[in-house]
């Protein structure tokens, strides 16, 4: 099994979370705990097991392609928290030349 | 009896006769919740004057007529909020539609009533990791109701529902109805649709009821059960009549009795309600057969590093933009997702998405998610071996009865240790039920209900219901 050090700070950045340095501290003891736990996974033989992604005896359904009507546009921006002409705005994207 | 503490089924008989209407049912239950719920704290919201509108339509002669039925604030209904139980959603977002569910209780004549508290976003087994209250337990008010579905629990045991629907991922429904002393079911993995249900681990969710009855419990597995194209984990296979073996009795059935959920780890007052309901199954004409489910002490291990993965993807929707919380003068696009999630979600959720991000890292995935997929197998296995030998299985829904408020571990870890009797069914994908089967004194003037947990093979909620029926006091 992977070493249990856990480096909070960059999988929070890959989580886009931000995290105090007070969350960081608490998680990081924390998480170090649980994967301490986790770790007893290794010690059992999983040689040639198939592995489980879904406890379901069926992959891959596929329903019948009829066309049908989507949420209309005032229901989807109802929800949104800042819109304009019909859609969701959002800070600027594209950085200045 | 008031009509707030009525089952569904004499409720449902009174409705036929005439005797009273759905209106007075949701009278007596606002004054019930009005009355009761500043203490207890099971409900986030509801909407009487809505739900009189659609009672007061409500065709009574449908299975559910007229009865309404409570909804884990993590269901959609149109128009209502799903707060998840957590800042992100508390304001800015209200249902643009329904969830399957929902539209099956409609159409089985059923009124969703009420929107329940929860652990943010189902993470937690107590309730109290809900941003926005806490819930106590009905039976003792010092006590935590169990999670996540503690809301929809606490709201059944204090009479202050009739019954209510929750969301089980890794015991949210079976452990709180353990604590409140209510039934709680959770069914096979693709026998309800997840439709509008917020998705926290995809491969584990399922809804199901909490309900007084086992026969209540099986009218509403009827009603929402079955097929639904929009959820291709639902499983298009006929939905068997689960009232018509409801009273057959448990005569000829062999239970197993799995030693590894009978170890030290639980409490003896525990053990002792579920071996004195497993002796009444017995002295019914069940036999009992003593089985082994080798890889039950992995469970805890495995179930901490899927759900936590699949739970880190799922919960990357939140992001600020669409709908919810959004932190106000972000620097830019970026400082605007992790502001929005840093002010949006509690510790615990963080704390899983890290784990979950962790365990699907770049020289990690290997090691921890594949490895727990290959373990989830072994599991899997254990159980079909099992089904070899026996038609069900008997077991404790949670190692205590419910503890204190405010007295969780600082140790997450042992928090998340306490759910090793509910994680097994979830992980194969198997039913099992919570039906009460006794109460332990508190030693301070209270009475802790216990569940029994009987688990069934995949789709076999006919036989599970029918042998909880026979546990039922």
């Amino acid at each position: 099994m992977a070493n249990q050090s856990i480096d909070v700070r960059r999988i929070a950045n890959l989580s886009r979370l931000k995290l105090t340095e007070e969350e960081c501290g608490v998680f990081q003891r924390q998480l170090e705990s649980i994967l301490g736990h986790v770790e007893s996974l290794g010690a059992l033989d999983v040689e040639g097991i198939e592995p489980t992604s879904y406890p379901a005896t069926v992959y891959d359904v596929m329903r019948e392609d009829v066309p049908g009507p989507s949420l209309p546009v005032e229901a989807v921006l109802q929800n949104a928290p800042e819109q304009a002409q019909e859609q969701i705005r959002v800070p600027k994207v594209i950085a200045e030349a | 009896m008031s009509l707030a503490a009525s089952s569904i089924f004499s409720l449902r008989q009174r409705l036929t006769a005439g005797e009273i209407s759905p209106a007075d049912i949701l009278a007596d239950l606002s004054t019930a919740i009005l009355a009761r719920d500043p203490e207890i704290g099971a409900y986030l919201s509801f909407d009487l004057e809505a739900a009189q509108i659609e009672a007061a339509a409500a065709d009574l002669s449908l299975p559910l007529g007229g009865i309404p039925i409570a909804l884990k604030d993590n269901i959609n209904v149109l128009g209502q909020p799903c707060t998840c139980g957590s800042r992100f959603l508390e304001r800015g977002y209200t249902s643009p539609y329904n969830a399957t569910v929902t539209e099956r209780l409609r159409a089985a004549g059923a009124v969703p009533f009420g929107r329940m508290n929860l652990d943010e976003f189902a993470m937690g087994s107590a309730t109290e990791n809900s941003a926005l209250q806490i819930t106590r337990n009905p039976h003792d008010l010092s006590r935590i109701p169990g999670g996540s579905s503690g809301g929809s629990a606490a709201a059944v045991a204090g009479n202050l529902a009739i019954a209510a629907l929750g969301s089980d991922t890794g015991g949210s429904i079976r452990q709180p109805a353990s604590h409140c002393g209510v039934v709680g079911l959770k069914p096979s993995y693709g026998r309800v649709s997840r439709y509008g249900l917020v998705a926290f681990a995809s491969s584990l969710d399922q809804i199901g009821p909490l309900t007084r009855t086992v026969e209540d419990a099986a009218l509403i597995l009827q009603a929402i059960a079955g097929p639904d194209r929009r959820d291709s984990t639902c499983l298009d296979v006929p939905v068997p009549d689960y009232l018509e073996d409801l009273k057959k009795g448990v005569a000829g059935l062999r239970l197993g009795i799995p030693k590894e959920y009978f170890d030290e780890g639980i409490d003896p007052a525990v053990r002792a309600l579920v071996e004195a309901a497993a002796a009444r199954l017995q002295a019914a004409g069940a036999e009992l057969v003593e089985i082994s489910l080798p890889h039950t002490e992995h469970a805890v291990a495995t179930y901490y590093i899927i759900a936590p993965a699949e739970a880190s993807s799922n919960l990357s929707r939140f992001d600020g933009i669409r709908y919810g919380r959004r932190a106000p003068s972000p620097a830019d696009l970026d400082d605007l997702y992790r502001s929005s999630r840093e002010e949006g979600f509690g510790a615990d959720v963080k704390r899983r998405i890290i784990l979950g991000t962790y365990v699907l890292s770049s020289g990690y995935y290997d090691a921890y998610y594949s490895r727990a997929q290959k373990v989830r197998t072994l599991i899997r296995r254990d159980f079909e071996q099992a089904w070899g030998q026996v038609d069900a299985i008997l077991a404790p829904v949670a190692p205590t009865p419910a503890r204190k408020i405010g007295e969780a571990s600082s140790d997450p870890l042992q928090e998340y240790l306490s759910d090793i009797c509910t994680l097994a069914a979830n992980l194969a994908g198997i039913c099992a039920i919570s039906v009460p089967c006794g109460t332990v004194p508190s030693g301070e003037g209270t009475e802790l209900p216990v569940g029994l947990q009987i688990l069934g093979p995949h789709l076999g909620e006919a036989t599970l219901l029918r042998i909880a029926k026979a546990a039922e006091l």
